[in-house]
């Protein structure tokens, strides 16, 4: 009985910790989100408490949402895939465990001094030195684990989606380690070894990447698995996901300074940044209809399975944001968007509706393999699919509409050219729409919860699973 | 070598480099490998949720 240490079972005690802990900070980090959602339409929420204050946990939330549940459920379905693809235990469970306690750690250190007010400044990597020089050790150790794997692997082809999985690990070990270099003055604090324009330059980098790499690349990674196997059927065509993984890695690195139009950054680098951004839509959409296609002739499967219908889901929004985005990212449509609600709409249109929906679907296709029991219940993920679409639906119209105004109230000027609005103006034009965004925001949240419930009662004293690997002779 | 004519170069070299996935994924020696290769997620018999 005792297989776990054996070299002919999977290593699914990694992927069980990183897959429950995706559902609880899943939880914890949008209920922060609802929190600072409801404190920008009701300031008073902050209770005049510092470490309550939306300045301190906008981080948090962003970096729980990311980071926490993003990161958790990477580590997860990149364990979990790797090996059944690569028909091979993971390389070293020790290090495997290592990076789900010190990820775990990493988390807790933001959790602690986030709202204490501890941060480099730098959007997306507030965390401060001691905490980056523990990702690095985390992130070396995950790259060890995840290509010792491969390079142990008894499948001649490495399958496409260990290619972005890959490409995620080693952009992610880049992008951390040269926008976090900074220099310390103190046990928490540090100055980051560029200044001016250099400085926002390599944040950007950092920070479009992020979403590039972090959340895209490697959720692309989950989607070549999870859509083919809830579906049934192989990916539409696995030609197109070899030119999509190489158009995509190349043209992402470049789109950062769409980030800093109009700003101190040469000419030159941000109209650069934006013709790589407009054509990134390409490889962008290669990958989605990649995706929607392999439900070609099996389209009536939407009709009954929920778990499939939020992966497929999760692709027209990754369309839709992979469309929005390089239209904002022209310097012209960017004068009215930047700064604006728009951007978060945006953001969040990516955030919920590709990253999220991806990851519940591919959790709601996992966990229960991971404890052999049938979901709960089915009924529940459909009523949580509904919930969770109508929220992402209420908070990102509420941002268009809402950034849209802001864009044109703060350019709108008299004749003699002074402004029409005053920035107050501007801000009460907004209460409405924040409102309706906290209700989108929170209807996202009690789908969430609802997840929670019935993974609970799905894997409630179960047995964990022990999977044995296939034998060479069918991989021949 | 004017910067220009760097910038020129080098988009063609970008361009020569995709059209050359692209054509290397397309091939007729490939179709057999990517078939198998898109089957490989399929090559498992133990993952269906065991019953209790």
């Amino acid at each position: 009985m005792f297989m776990q240490e054996s070299e002919t079972t999977y290593n699914y005690k990694v992927v069980r910790q990183f897959a429950i802990m995706t559902i609880i900070w899943g939880i914890v980090g949008m209920a922060v989100g609802v929190l600072i959602a409801a404190q920008l339409a009701w300031p008073v929420l902050n209770f005049d408490i510092p470490w309550l204050t939306f300045s301190r946990l906008r981080p948090l939330h962003t970096n729980a949402v990311i980071f926490a549940f993003g990161g958790s459920a990477l580590f997860a379905t990149s364990y979990y895939i790797v090996q059944r693809t690569c028909h091979a235990r993971l390389c070293d469970d020790r290090f495997a465990a290592f990076t789900f306690w010190g990820w775990q750690l990493v988390i807790v250190a933001a959790v602690i001094t986030l709202p204490l007010g501890y941060t480099s400044s730098k959007e997306y990597a507030e965390l401060e030195w001691p905490i980056d020089v523990l990702i690095t050790v985390i992130w070396v150790v995950y790259a060890y684990v995840f290509f010792g794997t491969i390079a142990r692997r008894k499948v001649k082809h490495i399958y496409v989606a260990n290619w972005f999985f890959g490409a995620y690990i080693i952009t992610v070990a880049l992008l951390h380690v040269f926008n976090s270099m900074a220099i310390p003055v103190s046990f928490m604090k540090s100055y980051s070894m560029y200044a001016g324009v250099q400085d926002a330059m390599v944040q950007w980098w950092y920070g479009h990447n992020a979403v590039g790499f972090f959340l895209t690349a490697a959720f692309l990674g989950m989607m070549y698995y999870f859509v083919p196997k809830q579906a049934e059927r192989p990916i539409y065509s696995y030609r197109l996901s070899v030119v999509h993984f190489w158009a995509l890695i190349f043209v992402y690195i470049w789109a950062g300074p769409h980030h800093l139009h109009y700003t101190a950054l040469p000419d030159w680098t941000q109209s650069l940044g934006m013709v790589m951004s407009l054509i990134l839509l390409a490889p962008s959409w290669g990958g989605m209809i990649n995706g929607l296609m392999t439900l070609s002739g099996a389209w009536q499967k939407l009709r009954t399975d929920p778990v499939l219908r939020f992966l497929i889901v999760s692709l027209s929004f990754y369309g839709m944001s992979t469309f929005e985005g390089p239209m904002m990212s022209i310097k012209t449509v960017n004068a009215l968007s930047h700064y604006t609600d728009w951007t978060i709409g945006h953001v969040h249109s990516g955030a919920l509706g590709w990253v999220a929906f991806i990851t519940i679907g591919s959790m709601y296709y996992l966990i229960p393999r991971l404890y052999g029991r049938a979901i709960y219940s089915v009924k529940l993920i459909d009523a949580h699919f509904w919930i969770s679409t109508v929220g992402i639906v209420l908070y990102i119209t509420a941002m268009w509409v809402s950034g849209i105004m802001q864009g044109l109230m703060w350019r709108a000027i008299h004749p003699d050219g002074t402004l029409i609005y005053s920035f107050v103006e501007s801000v009460q034009a907004m209460h409405p729409f924040y409102i309706i965004r906290t209700v989108g925001g929170a209807f996202f949240l009690l789908g969430m919860l609802i997840m929670a419930y019935n993974l609970w009662k799905t894997i409630a004293g179960a047995k964990p699973v022990t999977a044995t690997i296939p034998v060479p002779a069918m991989a021949h | 070598m004017d910067f220009g004519f760097l910038q020129g170069l080098w988009t063609i070299i970008v361009m020569i480099f995709f059209l050359g996935v692209v054509v290397w994924a397309w091939s007729k020696k490939r179709k057999k490998e990517f078939d198998e290769a898109a089957m490989i997620p399929f090559r498992e018999d133990n993952d269906d949720i065991i019953n209790e």
